[in-house]
């Protein structure tokens, strides 16, 4: 079998992410170029800290965008011959390299990698979408109103954050709950509270203006049904997007465990705010309190809520990982980052390379986001 | 403050009944009763003999008596053999009561583990030992570690110190234990050979730095950069305080000041940090004692989930919320007795 050397892997691991690096060049370029204008986006791509996040994290949002383009090999497919070969093996029927070696069930390393990427950018942002979600509609009136709702929300949160994170995984995530109309019903909430959240944001807002009103409520619920369809009955009119009930129950599981900590920082934030004056100008004009709440509270916490959420998506993935590495949700020959940790983990003494890609892939990706979340913290403060 | 007290108290009970009401529920759901009832009895039984196997071992009796048992307010009913009519335990390892009796968590009975085959009292007492020898191993790693770390940085903001180790820790908070294990055993163990990839020894007693040293600083590392960053954001608050200020102004060399004003200041805020990270590092020590073969708490956790062993698996739940409920009890009170300017009403 033939080898490439490791500077071939380097430069042939570097052309295959070309896409990557191109879009990287113009993104990160255009921010440079107009960071005057961009606000506090341009502050975060000035600073080092916040031109290394988002770096690390355009990385892997283009490495999930390209991945057709960039993987070499279908990432389940299997070619014998190439049992744990190492990094740079050649593939005697194709030419082509397996860059980081194969795994052990003689599957190309680096197109899983990338693969990986795929499942971890679609899962964490819409999960922690529908967690912020949760949170903002809940905590918001638990912080505004107080009293006996704010009790019985801040019980029900505390509820789940006392719930250990693996126990509530093995219990819902297991195959034998999909048998139960449970997950469904858990996403049937979960998925409403975005639907509900814009037509209450619009309701509140254009009660002026019918005309608006109907049209973004008509395109809100429009897109609600769709978003059922979809998620919840696996049934997306237009064919485009499958979500097994298995993927359903991932989804629920990692909203379900951060749903509860954007709730408490929503309900913080909104306990804080309530005491402006501008919100007491709009209470004064005789606003309703969805008014104020959506229209006037949650605008200015908007900085907290972007830092959260870029570090939730970090949990959020690293939760995936722990999933992926307990065999939970995901199918066993998927390529997510966390079961390639623990397939590769059990040969880790013999065989180093399936081991190490994912395990940096998913390091960098937090890192970056991570880095983000700093930087966005610290420019909205300088201000 | 013993109203409040009372009153958190009283709260931690109501969760934790809810917790466990929800646990019971998920474990008692069908799929799962059907996998216990399988892999209790021989293979190829059919629906008939595993819908007989659960009437006779009372998983069909009503759903809220059960909990109720389980608990510890509602007798335990005996195990009648249906041909004889003599009261037989059901399982030959765990010995249960002839007689109808309270026998549940509030009596100490946390029942029988279907997958070890014995009484659960006796699987999880070793288990949550071992693994409080690896949290107290990990704490002694961890806190003197990540308040150093913080507290070098946050004593000059922005310095070339601080800006390094800001970034590594950074990026232990980036690090899951599942990472940084795979991480540090191919390092430790794969290439250089100093430690033992696996803590399997380490359970029977021949616990070693060859052996130990791997999960502790893989669980450790997961919980260090977090606590450093907490440490270093409160030193730099305390840091740019009046106080501080007039200290140095009167000629106090920077060391007086750091070690005799700051310090004590900073360092409330770490303390809340760490007694709310433990729920957190639980998960880790599950991760860690997965990978590395050590049989503790977390080991346990896993075998009760993967096999639906309803009894251990309701006990590990409660072990672990009431770790969670206590660490967070403690931070609260903690906070408030170090901190001078609180009060709880």
């Amino acid at each position: 079998m033939q080898f490439l050397s490791p500077a071939e892997i380097v430069l042939r691991v570097l052309v295959q992410l070309i896409p990557v690096w191109a879009s990287l060049a113009l993104v990160l370029g255009l921010g440079l170029v107009f960071r005057k204008r961009l606000g506090l986006l341009g502050h975060v791509v000035g600073s080092g800290v916040g031109f290394a996040g988002l770096f690390l994290v355009g990385f892997w949002l283009f490495a999930a965008i390209f991945a057709r383009q960039i993987e070499l090999f279908d990432p389940l497919g299997q070619i014998a011959e190439l049992q744990f070969a190492s990094p740079g093996a050649i593939d005697p029927h194709s030419g082509l390299p397996y860059l980081f070696g194969g795994d052990k069930l003689a599957r190309d390393v680096f197109g899983r990698v990338i693969a990986g990427a795929r499942i971890v950018l679609i899962i964490a942002p819409l999960a922690t979408l529908l967690a912020l979600s949760a949170g903002i509609m809940l905590g918001l009136p638990a912080g505004y109103f107080g009293g006996r709702i704010d009790a019985l929300l801040s019980f029900l949160t505390n509820l789940v954050l006392a719930f250990p994170i693996i126990v509530l995984f093995y219990l819902l995530v297991s195959p034998g709950i999909l048998d139960t109309p449970i997950p469904y019903a858990l996403a049937a909430v979960f998925f409403a509270f975005p639907v509900v959240l814009l037509s209450v944001l619009f309701i509140a807002g254009y009660r002026a203006r019918p005309a608006a009103l109907a049209l973004r409520l008509g395109l809100t619920l429009v897109a609600g049904a769709w978003l059922f369809a979809t998620f919840v009955f696996n049934a997306d009119p237009f064919r485009l997007i499958q979500v097994s009930p298995s993927t359903l129950n991932i989804f629920v599981a990692v909203a379900l465990a951060s749903g509860p900590g954007i709730f408490r920082i929503v309900r913080g934030l909104t306990l804080d705010i309530k005491m402006r004056e501008y919100v007491f100008a709009a209470q004064t004009r005789g606003e309703s309190p969805w008014y104020v709440m959506l229209w006037e509270i949650l605008p200015n916490a908007r900085g907290p809520l972007i830092v959260d959420v870029c570090l939730r998506i970090g949990y959020t993935t690293i939760l995936l990982g722990a999933l992926g590495y307990f065999g939970l949700g995901m199918p066993p020959e998927s390529p997510n980052w966390g079961t390639m940790i623990n397939e590769s983990s059990r040969f880790m003494r013999i065989y180093v390379h399936p081991a190490l890609p994912p395990a940096l892939a998913l390091m960098s990706f937090v890192l970056g986001l991570n880095l983000l979340a700093d930087a966005i913290r610290e420019q909205s403060l300088r201000d | 403050m013993a109203s409040f007290l009372a009153r958190r108290l009283g709260a931690m009970l109501l969760t934790m009944l809810c917790l466990t009401l929800i646990v019971f529920y998920l474990v008692n759901l069908e799929p799962n009763l059907r996998k216990l009832a399988i892999s209790q009895t021989e293979m190829h039984a059919s629906d008939q003999q595993l819908e007989s196997w659960l009437v006779k071992n009372g998983y069909r009796r009503p759903f809220l008596e059960r909990y109720a048992a389980w608990v510890g307010i509602w007798p335990k009913q005996p195990n009648i053999d249906p041909v004889t009519g003599v009261a037989t335990p059901r399982f030959s390892f765990c010995d249960e009561a002839k007689t109808p009796e309270f026998s549940g968590v509030l009596q100490g009975d946390l029942g029988c583990s279907t997958k070890f085959k014995v009484r659960v009292v006796d699987k999880l007492g070793p288990a949550v030992k071992a693994t409080s020898i690896l949290m107290f191993w990990v704490l002694v790693v961890m806190i003197p570690t990540a308040l150093a770390i913080g507290i070098v940085a946050g004593m000059r903001e922005g310095s070339r110190t601080d800006r390094i180790l800001s970034i590594v820790s950074i990026v232990t908070t980036s690090t899951p234990e599942y990472v940084s294990g795979v991480v540090l055993t191919i390092v430790f163990a794969g290439w250089l050979g100093w430690l033992s990839g696996s803590a399997a020894a380490a359970t029977e007693g021949h616990m070693t730095f060859y052996n130990f040293a791997l999960p502790v600083a893989t669980v450790a590392i997961l919980g260090m950069g977090y606590v450093a960053r907490m440490t270093r954001a409160s030193m730099i608050e305390v840091m740019n305080a009046q106080y501080i200020r007039t200290a140095r102004l009167k000629g106090l060399s920077f060391r007086a000041v750091v070690l005799k004003h700051a310090l004590r200041n900073a360092l409330i805020a770490p303390f809340t940090v760490i007694m709310l990270l433990f729920p957190w590092l639980l998960t880790g020590v599950v991760i860690v004692e997965v990978m590395f073969r050590y049989q503790g708490f977390g080991q346990a956790l896993v075998d009760a989930a993967g096999n639906n062993d309803i009894d251990l698996l309701l006990a590990c739940s409660l072990v672990s919320v009431i770790l969670v409920l206590v660490t967070q009890l403690i931070s609260d009170i903690g906070y408030a007795w170090l901190n001078p300017r609180i009060r709880v009403h």
